[in-house]
């Protein structure tokens, strides 16, 4: 190789390591991926109690089932002490979590709660799943107004 | 012969320049004075209200009261305003009181004049300025008739007896009375867009200007912690913490008037994610206005961009 196509391969390598919290913390990540999960169904849970889209009761359902196995995903390994937002780079993770940490396991599993409210009544039409979505809503925010530093 | 002392000649030029400073820096110090005095709500503009609490109800919610004033933990009682909460700044931190119905603590033993003048002049009972921390940059254009309801009220509200917290502030800032200064230079009851604008639009802009100080947090402060109104709603540095208050103006923001007021209502973003940090309680209180007042709030946000 000549040597100025090394200095461009580590080039082009130091780039692609550009995040290196990712590197070091592959957990923040992981995280980040399992809310974007959790976004990725909420959307069409809220997209139906806003009037954005049509309710259909099977979609409606999916979503529901799919929050209930996600916010059911073992936390143990996702939250090291260390990767909190005072500590590293590209985490929106208060140091709050560590600190109260109880409290934090608390929220998540009201969290745990709502999304299993919103299992049993998707199917059941739009006027009984609103409601449950808007506690699912709050379960979310609950969290974020305490434990999620502004973007 | 005595030596000449080098300084004679110039004792008496030099006692007269030191007396012009004197008093010119006494002149100055009036004027400052006089500048800085706390000024009230005039008293004709508040005399005889009577205030309604049912839509003081209302102007508590828009005016988002509770975010600031309700005690520090997020599930804590929103209509129970024990204060507390504390609010880093560039000068120091400031601690919302407690503006519950105590009278010894809270505002119990408060005429609605008191009340008035504090909302919308920043002036408290016994006429020392309030930190503009507390919006009356924002309430001065308000309508005192509401702020007379709002009165009618809080006056319903429990009463808690925590005592309110002394701020934290620097030099000079932990001088009140340099807060007169800073008003003479600031403090403005004009609207900040202007321009034709409808009826539901003005609605808006006196829900967003006048009330629920949206601009408080989404836009830029100069030196002086004033806000550059030139940077309307264009989103600022998060003054108490990490990352940045979102622009909702400007070509960085592109909701919807649908998309604003449903996050409003609901705290979903047209993403559907969902509302944290210091909005959550700014929705909590919002969400419980008629829906037509989010839509006048949307409105008048997108009127900002034009």
């Amino acid at each position: 190789m000549k040597p100025h196509s090394v200095f461009g391969a580590s080039l082009i390598c130091s780039f692609l390591a550009l995040p290196v919290f990712a590197q070091e913390n592959p957990e923040i990540g992981q995280r980040q991926g399992q809310f974007n999960l959790i976004v990725h169904n909420f959307a069409v849970l809220g997209g139906m109690a806003q009037g954005r889209v049509d309710y259909d009761a099977d979609l409606a359902q999916t979503a529901a089932d799919n929050l209930f196995h996600i916010t059911r995903h073992d936390q143990s390994r996702l939250w090291p002490e260390g990767t909190d937002s005072d500590s590293v780079e590209g985490t929106r993770a208060l140091p709050a979590i560590w600190e109260n940490l109880d409290d934090f396991v608390a929220k998540f599993t009201a969290l745990q709660t709502a999304a299993e409210g919103v299992q049993a009544v998707a199917g059941d039409g739009m006027d009984a799943l609103r409601p449950a979505v808007g506690a699912l809503g709050a379960a979310c925010q609950a969290c974020h107004q305490t434990y999620r530093a502004e973007s | 012969m005595t030596t000449p002392d080098p300084y004679s000649r110039s004792k008496t030029p030099v006692l007269t320049l030191l007396a012009g400073v004197a008093i010119g820096g006494a002149a100055v110090a009036a004027t400052l004075w006089w500048i800085s005095a706390p000024t009230p709500v005039s008293a004709a503009r508040i005399a005889g209200l009577t205030g309604d609490a049912q839509n003081g109800e209302a102007v508590f919610h828009a005016g988002g009261c509770a975010s600031c004033h309700m005690a520090p933990a997020s599930d804590a009682d929103p209509l129970r305003l024990a204060g507390g909460q504390a609010f880093a700044s560039d000068f120091g931190t400031f601690y919302a009181p407690n503006i519950s119905s105590d009278p010894v603590h809270g505002i119990g033993a408060w005429s609605q004049d008191d009340f008035i003048n504090a909302v919308m002049a920043g002036v408290s009972p016994d006429g020392q300025h309030y930190y503009p921390a507390f919006p009356y940059t924002a309430y001065i254009k308000a309508d005192p008739q509401d702020i007379a309801d709002l009165y009618a009220f809080m006056t319903t509200l429990p009463a808690d007896a925590t005592p309110s917290r002394a701020h934290d502030l620097a030099f000079p800032f932990n001088i009140r009375r340099s807060v007169g200064v800073w008003k003479a230079l600031y403090l403005d009851d004009d609207w900040t867009i202007t321009g034709d604008l409808t009826q539901t639009e003005e609605r808006g802009r006196y829900l967003s200007e006048a009330l629920a100080h949206c601009a408080e947090c989404h836009t830029p402060r100069n030196a002086l912690g004033a806000l550059d109104t030139r940077q309307w709603l264009l989103g600022a540095p998060n003054p108490s913490g990490q990352g940045r208050i979102p622009a909702i103006s400007g070509p960085d923001f592109n909701w919807s008037l649908f998309d604003i007021s449903a996050y409003l209502e609901s705290g979903f973003t047209p993403e559907f994610d969902v509302v944290g940090g210091s909005m959550a309680a700014v929705v909590n209180s919002l969400q419980q206005l008629d829906k037509s007042e989010l839509d006048a709030i949307a409105a008048y946000i997108l009127r900002t961009n034009q």
